[in-house]
Protein backbone atom coordinates (compact mmCIF):
# COMPACT_ATOMS: atom_id res chain seq x y z
CA UNK A 1 0.00 0.00 0.00
CA UNK A 2 2.60 2.85 1.35
CA UNK A 3 4.80 1.15 -1.64
CA UNK A 4 2.40 1.83 -4.53
CA UNK A 5 1.52 5.16 -3.07
CA UNK A 6 5.13 6.31 -2.89
CA UNK A 7 5.31 5.00 -6.65
CA UNK A 8 2.04 6.95 -7.37
CA UNK A 9 3.43 10.40 -6.00
CA UNK A 10 6.71 10.06 -8.43
CA UNK A 11 4.66 9.62 -11.53
CA UNK A 12 2.10 11.93 -10.57
CA UNK A 13 4.78 14.79 -10.58
CA UNK A 14 7.00 13.85 -13.30
CA UNK A 15 3.47 14.24 -15.28
CA UNK A 16 2.96 17.43 -13.48
CA UNK A 17 6.52 18.59 -14.35
CA UNK A 18 6.18 17.94 -18.37
CA UNK A 19 3.01 19.96 -18.08
CA UNK A 20 4.79 22.71 -16.85
CA UNK A 21 7.05 21.95 -19.51
CA UNK A 22 4.92 22.31 -21.95
CA UNK A 23 3.45 25.26 -20.40
CA UNK A 24 6.70 27.39 -20.25
CA UNK A 25 8.93 26.13 -23.00
CA UNK A 26 6.83 28.55 -25.20
CA UNK A 27 7.94 31.38 -23.61
CA UNK A 28 11.07 30.69 -23.00
CA UNK A 29 11.51 30.30 -27.11
CA UNK A 30 9.90 33.54 -26.87
CA UNK A 31 12.50 35.01 -24.89
CA UNK A 32 15.74 32.96 -25.95
CA UNK A 33 15.27 34.27 -29.70
CA UNK A 34 14.83 37.62 -28.33
CA UNK A 35 18.67 37.57 -27.00
CA UNK A 36 19.82 35.62 -29.73
CA UNK A 37 22.29 37.54 -31.80
CA UNK A 38 21.05 38.15 -35.74
CA UNK A 39 23.90 35.99 -37.12
CA UNK A 40 23.13 33.04 -34.95
CA UNK A 41 19.14 33.78 -35.91
CA UNK A 42 19.86 33.72 -39.97
CA UNK A 43 22.14 30.53 -39.31
CA UNK A 44 20.01 28.39 -36.57
CA UNK A 45 16.78 29.67 -36.24
CA UNK A 46 14.48 30.90 -33.17
CA UNK A 47 16.02 28.18 -30.80
CA UNK A 48 15.94 27.50 -26.83
CA UNK A 49 19.30 27.79 -26.51
CA UNK A 50 21.07 31.21 -27.55
CA UNK A 51 24.50 29.84 -28.68
CA UNK A 52 25.41 33.74 -29.06
CA UNK A 53 23.99 36.17 -26.44
CA UNK A 54 23.32 39.63 -28.11
CA UNK A 55 20.88 42.53 -26.25
CA UNK A 56 20.35 44.00 -29.41
CA UNK A 57 17.22 44.06 -30.19
CA UNK A 58 16.09 45.71 -26.65
CA UNK A 59 18.72 48.31 -27.10
CA UNK A 60 17.10 48.77 -30.57
CA UNK A 61 13.39 48.95 -28.61
CA UNK A 62 14.05 50.86 -25.85
CA UNK A 63 16.73 53.15 -26.49
CA UNK A 64 16.98 53.78 -30.40
CA UNK A 65 12.81 53.69 -31.28
CA UNK A 66 9.99 55.80 -29.09
CA UNK A 67 7.20 53.46 -30.73
CA UNK A 68 7.51 51.19 -27.96
CA UNK A 69 8.07 53.34 -24.66
CA UNK A 70 5.47 55.64 -26.21
CA UNK A 71 3.15 52.29 -27.05
CA UNK A 72 3.98 51.31 -23.15
CA UNK A 73 2.92 54.40 -21.62
CA UNK A 74 -0.45 53.93 -23.38
CA UNK A 75 -0.96 50.57 -22.37
CA UNK A 76 -0.39 51.94 -18.75
CA UNK A 77 -2.65 54.51 -19.17
CA UNK A 78 -5.55 53.20 -20.82
CA UNK A 79 -5.26 49.89 -18.24
CA UNK A 80 -5.03 52.16 -15.33
CA UNK A 81 -7.71 54.80 -16.27
CA UNK A 82 -10.13 51.75 -17.95
CA UNK A 83 -9.78 49.96 -14.86
CA UNK A 84 -11.02 53.05 -12.71
CA UNK A 85 -13.85 53.28 -14.94
CA UNK A 86 -14.78 50.60 -14.75
CA UNK A 87 -14.82 49.58 -11.53
CA UNK A 88 -16.66 53.11 -10.35
CA UNK A 89 -19.26 51.94 -12.93
CA UNK A 90 -19.08 48.31 -11.70
CA UNK A 91 -19.73 49.13 -8.04
CA UNK A 92 -22.02 51.98 -8.75
CA UNK A 93 -24.28 49.45 -10.76
CA UNK A 94 -24.10 46.31 -8.33
CA UNK A 95 -25.20 47.75 -4.98
CA UNK A 96 -28.48 49.21 -6.19
CA UNK A 97 -29.30 45.28 -7.37
CA UNK A 98 -28.60 44.07 -3.88
CA UNK A 99 -31.39 46.31 -2.66
CA UNK A 100 -34.25 44.10 -2.48
CA UNK A 101 -37.06 46.88 -1.97
CA UNK A 102 -36.30 48.98 -4.77
CA UNK A 103 -39.02 49.49 -7.41
CA UNK A 104 -38.06 48.14 -10.47
CA UNK A 105 -34.69 46.14 -9.78
CA UNK A 106 -36.42 43.10 -11.20
CA UNK A 107 -36.64 44.94 -14.65
CA UNK A 108 -33.20 46.31 -14.74
CA UNK A 109 -31.54 43.51 -13.50
CA UNK A 110 -32.76 41.62 -16.54
CA UNK A 111 -32.02 44.42 -18.48
CA UNK A 112 -28.13 43.69 -17.81
CA UNK A 113 -28.60 40.50 -18.53
CA UNK A 114 -30.27 40.36 -21.64
CA UNK A 115 -26.91 41.59 -22.89
CA UNK A 116 -24.99 38.09 -21.75
CA UNK A 117 -27.79 36.57 -23.94
CA UNK A 118 -28.40 38.29 -27.16
CA UNK A 119 -25.62 40.82 -29.46
CA UNK A 120 -25.60 43.42 -32.29
CA UNK A 121 -22.50 41.56 -33.42
CA UNK A 122 -19.23 43.33 -34.90
CA UNK A 123 -20.75 44.85 -38.12
CA UNK A 124 -23.32 47.25 -36.52
CA UNK A 125 -21.29 48.20 -33.12
CA UNK A 126 -18.27 49.51 -36.19
CA UNK A 127 -20.94 51.45 -37.88
CA UNK A 128 -22.19 52.85 -35.03
CA UNK A 129 -18.87 53.37 -33.12
CA UNK A 130 -17.54 54.99 -35.87
CA UNK A 131 -20.14 57.00 -37.63
CA UNK A 132 -22.46 58.32 -34.82
CA UNK A 133 -19.70 58.91 -32.07
CA UNK A 134 -16.70 59.27 -34.32
CA UNK A 135 -14.53 57.39 -31.92
CA UNK A 136 -12.25 56.64 -34.81
CA UNK A 137 -8.10 57.28 -33.79
CA UNK A 138 -8.92 58.46 -30.41
CA UNK A 139 -8.07 57.51 -26.89
CA UNK A 140 -11.58 56.64 -26.45
CA UNK A 141 -11.75 53.91 -28.88
CA UNK A 142 -9.03 52.32 -26.77
CA UNK A 143 -10.94 52.57 -23.65
CA UNK A 144 -15.15 52.60 -24.13
CA UNK A 145 -16.18 49.59 -26.75
CA UNK A 146 -17.24 46.05 -24.61
CA UNK A 147 -14.41 46.81 -21.82
CA UNK A 148 -15.45 49.62 -19.59
CA UNK A 149 -18.49 47.30 -18.26
CA UNK A 150 -19.63 43.61 -18.04
CA UNK A 151 -23.04 42.18 -17.46
CA UNK A 152 -20.77 39.26 -15.86
CA UNK A 153 -18.74 41.82 -13.23
CA UNK A 154 -21.86 43.24 -12.21
CA UNK A 155 -23.23 40.05 -11.28
CA UNK A 156 -20.17 38.84 -9.79
CA UNK A 157 -20.30 41.25 -7.29
CA UNK A 158 -23.66 41.55 -6.76
CA UNK A 159 -23.55 38.35 -5.49
CA UNK A 160 -20.55 39.32 -3.53
CA UNK A 161 -22.70 41.41 -1.72
CA UNK A 162 -25.67 40.01 -1.20
CA UNK A 163 -23.71 37.00 0.21
CA UNK A 164 -21.37 39.23 2.69
CA UNK A 165 -22.93 42.21 3.77
CA UNK A 166 -25.77 41.26 6.16
CA UNK A 167 -28.77 43.20 5.07
CA UNK A 168 -28.96 44.48 8.86
CA UNK A 169 -26.11 46.49 8.36
CA UNK A 170 -27.35 48.58 5.79
CA UNK A 171 -30.69 48.79 7.39
CA UNK A 172 -28.79 50.20 10.63
CA UNK A 173 -26.82 52.58 8.52
CA UNK A 174 -30.18 53.80 7.44
CA UNK A 175 -31.52 54.27 10.69
CA UNK A 176 -28.78 56.68 11.63
CA UNK A 177 -29.47 58.96 8.42
CA UNK A 178 -26.75 58.06 6.43
CA UNK A 179 -27.48 58.75 2.54
CA UNK A 180 -27.29 55.96 0.12
CA UNK A 181 -23.86 57.80 -1.47
CA UNK A 182 -22.70 57.51 1.95
CA UNK A 183 -23.85 53.77 2.66
CA UNK A 184 -22.09 52.98 -0.37
CA UNK A 185 -18.56 54.30 0.72
CA UNK A 186 -18.64 53.98 4.22
CA UNK A 187 -19.51 50.52 4.51
CA UNK A 188 -20.49 48.34 0.93
CA UNK A 189 -16.94 49.91 -0.69
CA UNK A 190 -14.65 48.77 2.93
CA UNK A 191 -15.97 45.23 2.76
CA UNK A 192 -15.46 44.51 -0.92
CA UNK A 193 -12.03 45.15 -0.95
CA UNK A 194 -11.66 41.67 -2.04
CA UNK A 195 -14.19 41.33 -4.99
CA UNK A 196 -12.90 44.85 -5.67
CA UNK A 197 -8.69 43.48 -6.35
CA UNK A 198 -9.79 40.35 -7.91
CA UNK A 199 -12.05 42.35 -10.47
CA UNK A 200 -9.33 45.03 -11.00
CA UNK A 201 -6.69 42.05 -11.68
CA UNK A 202 -9.22 40.66 -14.34
CA UNK A 203 -10.24 44.09 -15.57
CA UNK A 204 -6.76 45.06 -15.78
CA UNK A 205 -5.46 42.25 -17.64
CA UNK A 206 -8.38 42.08 -20.50
CA UNK A 207 -7.39 46.00 -21.01
CA UNK A 208 -3.40 45.53 -21.00
CA UNK A 209 -4.18 42.58 -22.95
CA UNK A 210 -6.72 44.21 -25.56
CA UNK A 211 -5.45 44.41 -29.12
CA UNK A 212 -9.01 44.36 -30.72
CA UNK A 213 -10.21 47.76 -30.11
CA UNK A 214 -6.94 48.96 -31.54
CA UNK A 215 -7.19 46.52 -34.25
CA UNK A 216 -11.20 47.98 -35.15
CA UNK A 217 -10.87 51.35 -34.42
CA UNK A 218 -6.97 52.70 -34.45
CA UNK A 219 -4.86 53.35 -37.49
CA UNK A 220 -2.46 56.05 -36.12
CA UNK A 221 0.35 55.01 -34.30
CA UNK A 222 0.52 57.43 -32.17
CA UNK A 223 -2.14 55.89 -30.35
CA UNK A 224 -0.36 52.14 -30.76
CA UNK A 225 -0.88 50.45 -27.56
CA UNK A 226 1.97 47.55 -27.39
CA UNK A 227 -0.49 44.77 -27.98
CA UNK A 228 -1.88 47.03 -31.11
CA UNK A 229 1.63 47.43 -32.06
CA UNK A 230 2.37 43.75 -31.69
CA UNK A 231 -0.81 43.07 -33.57
CA UNK A 232 0.38 45.34 -36.45
CA UNK A 233 3.88 44.16 -36.44
CA UNK A 234 3.26 40.43 -36.88
CA UNK A 235 1.74 41.29 -40.37
CA UNK A 236 4.26 43.65 -41.46
CA UNK A 237 7.51 43.48 -40.40
CA UNK A 238 8.71 46.54 -41.69
CA UNK A 239 5.99 48.91 -39.66
CA UNK A 240 8.56 49.35 -36.93
CA UNK A 241 11.57 50.52 -39.06
CA UNK A 242 9.81 52.95 -41.03
CA UNK A 243 7.70 54.48 -38.24
CA UNK A 244 10.78 54.41 -35.65
CA UNK A 245 13.92 56.67 -37.09
CA UNK A 246 11.86 59.70 -38.41
CA UNK A 247 14.50 62.33 -38.46
CA UNK A 248 17.13 59.69 -37.11
CA UNK A 249 19.56 58.26 -39.64
CA UNK A 250 19.59 54.81 -38.66
CA UNK A 251 20.95 52.40 -41.04
CA UNK A 252 18.05 50.39 -41.34
CA UNK A 253 19.38 47.20 -43.00
CA UNK A 254 21.42 46.55 -39.97
CA UNK A 255 18.19 46.43 -37.47
CA UNK A 256 17.89 43.17 -35.64
CA UNK A 257 14.59 42.55 -37.07
CA UNK A 258 14.20 38.93 -36.73
CA UNK A 259 14.83 39.45 -33.03
CA UNK A 260 12.93 42.86 -32.45
CA UNK A 261 9.88 41.42 -32.91
CA UNK A 262 10.20 38.45 -30.48
CA UNK A 263 11.90 41.06 -28.16
CA UNK A 264 8.40 43.06 -28.45
CA UNK A 265 6.65 40.09 -27.74
CA UNK A 266 8.71 39.83 -24.43
CA UNK A 267 8.33 43.36 -23.28
CA UNK A 268 4.82 42.81 -23.96
CA UNK A 269 3.86 40.32 -21.20
CA UNK A 270 7.01 41.33 -18.63
CA UNK A 271 4.52 43.71 -16.73
CA UNK A 272 2.24 40.75 -16.20
CA UNK A 273 4.49 38.45 -15.43
CA UNK A 274 6.21 40.83 -12.85
CA UNK A 275 2.64 41.42 -10.93
CA UNK A 276 1.14 37.62 -11.71
CA UNK A 277 2.80 36.00 -8.63
CA UNK A 278 2.15 38.64 -6.23
CA UNK A 279 -1.66 38.34 -7.48
CA UNK A 280 -2.19 34.94 -8.21
CA UNK A 281 -4.53 34.69 -5.29
CA UNK A 282 -6.95 36.85 -6.20
CA UNK A 283 -6.89 35.85 -9.90
CA UNK A 284 -7.68 32.04 -9.32
CA UNK A 285 -10.47 33.34 -7.04
CA UNK A 286 -11.56 35.39 -9.99
CA UNK A 287 -11.87 32.28 -11.83
CA UNK A 288 -13.69 30.54 -9.84
CA UNK A 289 -16.33 33.04 -7.96
CA UNK A 290 -17.00 34.51 -11.65
CA UNK A 291 -18.35 30.39 -12.74
CA UNK A 292 -19.73 28.69 -10.74
CA UNK A 293 -22.26 31.18 -9.62
CA UNK A 294 -22.05 33.74 -13.00
CA UNK B 1 -51.42 57.39 -4.68
CA UNK B 2 -49.29 59.65 -6.78
CA UNK B 3 -47.79 61.72 -4.21
CA UNK B 4 -46.87 58.27 -2.19
CA UNK B 5 -45.48 57.10 -5.97
CA UNK B 6 -43.64 60.27 -5.97
CA UNK B 7 -42.09 59.85 -2.37
CA UNK B 8 -40.70 56.42 -3.27
CA UNK B 9 -39.11 57.41 -6.66
CA UNK B 10 -37.65 59.91 -4.45
CA UNK B 11 -36.70 58.08 -1.71
CA UNK B 12 -35.06 56.05 -4.10
CA UNK B 13 -33.43 58.37 -6.30
CA UNK B 14 -29.76 57.91 -5.39
CA UNK B 15 -30.02 54.69 -5.90
CA UNK B 16 -31.56 55.35 -9.55
CA UNK B 17 -28.62 57.46 -10.37
CA UNK B 18 -26.30 55.37 -9.35
CA UNK B 19 -27.51 53.21 -11.88
CA UNK B 20 -27.57 56.04 -14.42
CA UNK B 21 -23.99 55.94 -15.93
CA UNK B 22 -24.55 51.95 -16.35
CA UNK B 23 -27.67 51.94 -18.15
CA UNK B 24 -26.26 54.87 -20.28
CA UNK B 25 -23.54 52.37 -21.21
CA UNK B 26 -25.57 49.66 -22.08
CA UNK B 27 -28.04 51.10 -24.11
CA UNK B 28 -24.76 52.66 -26.03
CA UNK B 29 -22.71 49.64 -26.43
CA UNK B 30 -25.00 46.82 -26.15
CA UNK B 31 -28.77 47.88 -27.20
CA UNK B 32 -28.00 50.55 -30.00
CA UNK B 33 -25.97 47.85 -32.00
CA UNK B 34 -28.79 45.32 -31.17
CA UNK B 35 -31.37 47.84 -33.11
CA UNK B 36 -28.82 48.27 -36.00
CA UNK B 37 -28.91 44.49 -36.69
CA UNK B 38 -31.54 45.86 -39.90
CA UNK B 39 -28.30 46.45 -41.13
CA UNK B 40 -28.35 42.88 -42.47
CA UNK B 41 -31.57 43.46 -44.16
CA UNK B 42 -30.02 46.19 -46.24
CA UNK B 43 -28.47 47.70 -49.16
CA UNK B 44 -25.72 49.34 -46.82
CA UNK B 45 -24.54 52.89 -47.89
CA UNK B 46 -21.80 54.52 -46.03
CA UNK B 47 -23.26 58.03 -47.23
CA UNK B 48 -26.61 57.19 -46.01
CA UNK B 49 -25.69 55.29 -42.45
CA UNK B 50 -27.96 52.06 -41.23
CA UNK B 51 -31.49 53.56 -41.07
CA UNK B 52 -31.70 55.60 -44.40
CA UNK B 53 -29.92 52.78 -46.98
CA UNK B 54 -32.55 51.18 -49.01
CA UNK B 55 -33.88 47.44 -47.63
CA UNK B 56 -33.58 44.77 -49.69
CA UNK B 57 -35.18 41.90 -47.37
CA UNK B 58 -33.04 38.66 -47.38
CA UNK B 59 -31.26 38.85 -50.15
CA UNK B 60 -28.20 39.19 -48.11
CA UNK B 61 -28.57 35.88 -46.24
CA UNK B 62 -29.56 34.28 -49.93
CA UNK B 63 -26.31 35.22 -51.19
CA UNK B 64 -24.90 34.40 -48.02
CA UNK B 65 -25.94 30.70 -47.94
CA UNK B 66 -25.18 30.01 -51.75
CA UNK B 67 -21.73 30.80 -50.93
CA UNK B 68 -19.79 27.89 -49.72
CA UNK B 69 -18.29 29.73 -47.35
CA UNK B 70 -21.81 29.88 -45.08
CA UNK B 71 -20.68 26.27 -44.56
CA UNK B 72 -17.05 26.51 -44.24
CA UNK B 73 -17.59 28.92 -41.28
CA UNK B 74 -20.41 27.25 -39.80
CA UNK B 75 -18.43 23.58 -39.83
CA UNK B 76 -15.54 25.08 -38.28
CA UNK B 77 -16.60 27.14 -35.78
CA UNK B 78 -18.59 23.99 -34.20
CA UNK B 79 -15.80 21.58 -34.99
CA UNK B 80 -13.22 23.67 -33.66
CA UNK B 81 -15.35 24.04 -30.00
CA UNK B 82 -16.53 20.61 -29.61
CA UNK B 83 -12.78 19.06 -30.42
CA UNK B 84 -12.19 22.23 -27.62
CA UNK B 85 -14.26 21.26 -25.24
CA UNK B 86 -13.83 17.29 -25.06
CA UNK B 87 -9.74 17.59 -25.10
CA UNK B 88 -10.12 20.46 -22.76
CA UNK B 89 -12.55 18.70 -20.20
CA UNK B 90 -10.76 15.74 -20.24
CA UNK B 91 -7.27 17.16 -19.48
CA UNK B 92 -8.48 19.87 -17.36
CA UNK B 93 -10.15 16.59 -15.18
CA UNK B 94 -6.95 14.74 -14.70
CA UNK B 95 -5.08 17.39 -13.82
CA UNK B 96 -6.92 18.53 -11.41
CA UNK B 97 -7.40 14.98 -9.90
CA UNK B 98 -3.81 14.26 -10.10
CA UNK B 99 -2.94 17.87 -8.42
CA UNK B 100 -5.30 16.80 -5.75
CA UNK B 101 -3.99 13.62 -5.31
CA UNK B 102 -0.63 15.12 -5.05
CA UNK B 103 1.43 15.44 -1.31
CA UNK B 104 3.70 17.94 -1.27
CA UNK B 105 1.57 21.84 -0.96
CA UNK B 106 4.34 23.37 -2.22
CA UNK B 107 4.78 21.64 -5.51
CA UNK B 108 0.90 21.67 -6.06
CA UNK B 109 0.80 25.52 -5.98
CA UNK B 110 3.82 26.07 -7.83
CA UNK B 111 2.39 23.52 -10.31
CA UNK B 112 -0.78 25.46 -10.36
CA UNK B 113 0.89 28.59 -10.56
CA UNK B 114 2.91 27.54 -13.96
CA UNK B 115 -0.44 25.95 -15.45
CA UNK B 116 -1.96 29.13 -15.65
CA UNK B 117 0.60 31.39 -16.99
CA UNK B 118 -0.58 30.72 -20.32
CA UNK B 119 -3.85 32.09 -19.67
CA UNK B 120 -2.55 35.64 -18.94
CA UNK B 121 -0.57 36.18 -22.40
CA UNK B 122 -2.53 37.73 -24.92
CA UNK B 123 -3.45 36.20 -28.08
CA UNK B 124 -0.90 38.30 -29.74
CA UNK B 125 1.93 37.28 -28.18
CA UNK B 126 0.64 33.82 -28.29
CA UNK B 127 0.82 33.91 -32.38
CA UNK B 128 4.17 35.61 -32.07
CA UNK B 129 5.42 32.34 -30.03
CA UNK B 130 3.92 29.92 -32.29
CA UNK B 131 5.58 32.13 -35.30
CA UNK B 132 8.92 31.38 -33.64
CA UNK B 133 8.70 27.19 -33.72
CA UNK B 134 6.59 27.65 -37.52
CA UNK B 135 8.19 29.95 -39.56
CA UNK B 136 9.78 28.99 -42.63
CA UNK B 137 13.29 30.20 -42.74
CA UNK B 138 13.98 30.45 -38.89
CA UNK B 139 11.34 28.42 -37.16
CA UNK B 140 12.64 26.48 -34.54
CA UNK B 141 11.01 23.27 -36.24
CA UNK B 142 12.14 23.60 -39.40
CA UNK B 143 15.60 23.83 -37.95
CA UNK B 144 14.53 20.62 -36.41
CA UNK B 145 13.63 19.28 -39.28
CA UNK B 146 16.49 20.36 -41.36
CA UNK B 147 19.13 18.99 -38.81
CA UNK B 148 17.54 15.86 -38.90
CA UNK B 149 17.83 15.71 -42.38
CA UNK B 150 14.23 16.23 -43.58
CA UNK B 151 12.47 18.77 -45.68
CA UNK B 152 11.55 22.10 -44.66
CA UNK B 153 7.86 22.35 -44.24
CA UNK B 154 5.85 25.53 -45.05
CA UNK B 155 3.49 25.68 -42.22
CA UNK B 156 1.37 28.79 -42.94
CA UNK B 157 0.78 27.32 -46.23
CA UNK B 158 -0.39 23.98 -45.57
CA UNK B 159 -3.68 23.72 -44.14
CA UNK B 160 -3.20 20.02 -43.04
CA UNK B 161 -1.15 20.98 -40.27
CA UNK B 162 -3.68 23.56 -38.77
CA UNK B 163 -6.08 21.31 -37.07
CA UNK B 164 -3.76 19.76 -34.77
CA UNK B 165 -2.04 23.27 -34.13
CA UNK B 166 -5.17 25.40 -33.49
CA UNK B 167 -6.61 22.74 -30.77
CA UNK B 168 -2.78 22.77 -29.04
CA UNK B 169 -1.99 26.21 -29.03
CA UNK B 170 -5.62 26.21 -27.58
CA UNK B 171 -5.09 23.72 -25.01
CA UNK B 172 -2.08 25.59 -24.07
CA UNK B 173 -3.69 28.79 -23.60
CA UNK B 174 -7.06 27.41 -21.85
CA UNK B 175 -5.82 23.92 -20.07
CA UNK B 176 -5.09 26.02 -16.53
CA UNK B 177 -8.19 28.21 -16.37
CA UNK B 178 -9.99 25.05 -16.68
CA UNK B 179 -8.13 23.05 -14.22
CA UNK B 180 -8.48 26.01 -11.61
CA UNK B 181 -12.07 25.66 -12.08
CA UNK B 182 -12.62 21.81 -11.49
CA UNK B 183 -9.20 21.78 -8.66
CA UNK B 184 -11.86 24.43 -6.79
CA UNK B 185 -14.70 21.71 -6.88
CA UNK B 186 -12.63 19.13 -5.61
CA UNK B 187 -11.07 20.69 -2.75
CA UNK B 188 -14.43 21.14 -1.93
CA UNK B 189 -15.53 17.55 -1.40
CA UNK B 190 -15.61 16.32 2.26
CA UNK B 191 -12.82 14.55 2.92
CA UNK B 192 -14.94 12.51 4.94
CA UNK B 193 -15.88 10.35 2.40
CA UNK B 194 -12.03 9.46 1.70
CA UNK B 195 -11.34 8.88 4.96
CA UNK B 196 -14.14 6.16 4.84
CA UNK B 197 -13.07 4.57 1.65
CA UNK B 198 -9.49 4.34 2.63
CA UNK B 199 -11.38 2.47 6.04
CA UNK B 200 -12.93 0.59 3.78
CA UNK B 201 -9.90 -0.57 2.17
CA UNK B 202 -10.53 1.18 -1.76
CA UNK B 203 -7.61 1.60 -3.95
CA UNK B 204 -6.92 5.38 -4.81
CA UNK B 205 -8.22 4.18 -8.54
CA UNK B 206 -11.92 3.10 -6.62
CA UNK B 207 -11.80 6.38 -4.69
CA UNK B 208 -11.30 8.61 -8.07
CA UNK B 209 -14.02 6.48 -9.88
CA UNK B 210 -16.52 6.11 -6.89
CA UNK B 211 -16.19 9.37 -4.93
CA UNK B 212 -13.68 11.99 -7.45
CA UNK B 213 -15.30 12.11 -10.65
CA UNK B 214 -19.24 11.55 -9.37
CA UNK B 215 -18.84 14.78 -6.87
CA UNK B 216 -17.33 16.93 -10.15
CA UNK B 217 -19.98 15.86 -12.22
CA UNK B 218 -21.93 18.47 -11.86
CA UNK B 219 -19.36 21.13 -12.31
CA UNK B 220 -18.51 19.00 -15.62
CA UNK B 221 -21.82 19.20 -16.67
CA UNK B 222 -22.43 22.94 -16.04
CA UNK B 223 -19.33 24.42 -17.69
CA UNK B 224 -19.86 21.71 -20.53
CA UNK B 225 -23.42 23.01 -21.46
CA UNK B 226 -21.87 26.73 -20.67
CA UNK B 227 -19.47 25.90 -23.64
CA UNK B 228 -21.84 24.27 -25.89
CA UNK B 229 -24.08 27.65 -25.46
CA UNK B 230 -21.41 29.48 -26.92
CA UNK B 231 -20.35 27.19 -29.40
CA UNK B 232 -21.46 29.26 -32.05
CA UNK B 233 -18.66 32.17 -31.35
CA UNK B 234 -15.19 31.93 -31.87
CA UNK B 235 -11.69 33.41 -30.38
CA UNK B 236 -11.24 35.95 -33.19
CA UNK B 237 -7.77 36.21 -32.21
CA UNK B 238 -6.95 32.51 -32.50
CA UNK B 239 -8.27 31.88 -35.80
CA UNK B 240 -7.36 35.03 -36.76
CA UNK B 241 -3.89 35.96 -35.47
CA UNK B 242 -2.46 32.94 -35.29
CA UNK B 243 -2.91 31.20 -38.48
CA UNK B 244 -1.49 35.29 -39.31
CA UNK B 245 -4.17 35.77 -41.57
CA UNK B 246 -2.97 33.25 -44.07
CA UNK B 247 -4.68 32.88 -47.73
CA UNK B 248 -4.05 29.13 -48.09
CA UNK B 249 -5.28 28.25 -44.21
CA UNK B 250 -8.75 30.02 -44.69
CA UNK B 251 -10.60 26.58 -45.29
CA UNK B 252 -9.25 25.12 -42.22
CA UNK B 253 -9.16 28.48 -40.00
CA UNK B 254 -12.07 30.55 -40.95
CA UNK B 255 -14.88 30.95 -38.65
CA UNK B 256 -18.05 33.02 -38.15
CA UNK B 257 -16.07 35.48 -36.12
CA UNK B 258 -13.42 36.34 -39.05
CA UNK B 259 -15.70 36.04 -41.90
CA UNK B 260 -17.22 39.17 -40.29
CA UNK B 261 -14.20 40.62 -39.74
CA UNK B 262 -13.02 40.34 -42.85
CA UNK B 263 -16.39 41.14 -44.97
CA UNK B 264 -16.37 44.33 -42.50
CA UNK B 265 -12.50 45.44 -42.88
CA UNK B 266 -11.00 43.99 -45.81
CA UNK B 267 -13.53 42.97 -48.76
CA UNK B 268 -15.71 45.94 -47.94
CA UNK B 269 -18.87 42.89 -47.99
CA UNK B 270 -20.92 44.65 -45.18
CA UNK B 271 -24.54 43.03 -46.53
CA UNK B 272 -23.18 39.30 -46.43
CA UNK B 273 -20.92 39.98 -42.99
CA UNK B 274 -23.85 41.38 -41.33
CA UNK B 275 -26.08 38.57 -41.70
CA UNK B 276 -23.07 36.36 -40.63
CA UNK B 277 -23.23 38.14 -37.80
CA UNK B 278 -27.29 37.91 -37.12
CA UNK B 279 -26.86 34.41 -37.99
CA UNK B 280 -24.96 33.97 -35.17
CA UNK B 281 -26.92 36.03 -32.97
CA UNK B 282 -29.62 34.24 -33.82
CA UNK B 283 -28.34 30.67 -33.41
CA UNK B 284 -26.29 31.55 -30.19
CA UNK B 285 -29.21 33.04 -28.13
CA UNK B 286 -31.10 29.84 -29.27
CA UNK B 287 -28.14 27.62 -28.02
CA UNK B 288 -28.23 29.85 -24.13
CA UNK B 289 -31.69 29.73 -24.04
CA UNK B 290 -31.49 25.87 -24.67
CA UNK B 291 -28.40 24.82 -22.70
CA UNK B 292 -29.62 27.28 -19.36
CA UNK B 293 -33.06 25.04 -20.19
CA UNK B 294 -30.84 21.83 -19.74
CA UNK B 295 -28.61 22.97 -16.87
CA UNK B 296 -31.76 23.73 -15.25
CA UNK B 297 -32.85 19.98 -15.40
CA UNK B 298 -29.43 18.97 -13.84
CA UNK B 299 -29.44 21.72 -11.15
CA UNK B 300 -31.87 24.34 -10.53
CA UNK B 301 -29.29 26.82 -8.41
CA UNK B 302 -26.54 26.47 -11.02
CA UNK B 303 -28.77 28.05 -13.79
CA UNK B 304 -27.77 31.96 -15.65
CA UNK B 305 -31.61 32.89 -15.00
Amino acid sequence: MVEGSKKFQIIANIIMVLLCAFCILPLWLLFSSSITSEKTLITEGYSFIAREIDFAAYKYILIDSKQLLRGYGLSALVTIAGTLCNLTLTTLFAYPLTRKELPGRKAISFFLFFTMLFNGGLVPSYIMWTQTFQIKNTIWALIVPNLLMSAFNIIMMRTYLTTNVPEEIVDAAKIDGAGEFKILARIIMPMSKSILSTLALLVGLGYWNDWLNGLYYVNNDKLYTTQVLLNKMLLDTQFLMSSASHGMSIDTSKLPSTGIKMAIAVMGILPVLIVYPFLQKYLVKGITIGAVKG
Amino acid sequence: MRTSKLRKIKKYLPLYLMLAPGIIYLIINNYMPMSGIVVAFKNYNYQKGIFASPWNGIKNFIFLFRTNDAWIITRNTICYNLVFIIIGTVVSITISIILSELKAERAKKAYQTVILLPFLISIVVVSYIVYGFLNTEYGNINHLLVNAGKEKISWYSTPGYWPFILVIVNLWKNMGYNTVLYYATLIGIDTSYYEAAVVDGASRWQRIRYITIPSLLPTISILTLMSVSKIFYSDFGLFYQVPMNSGPLLDVTNTIDTYVYRGLMETSNIGMSAAAGVYQSIVGFILVLLANWLVGRFDKDSTLF
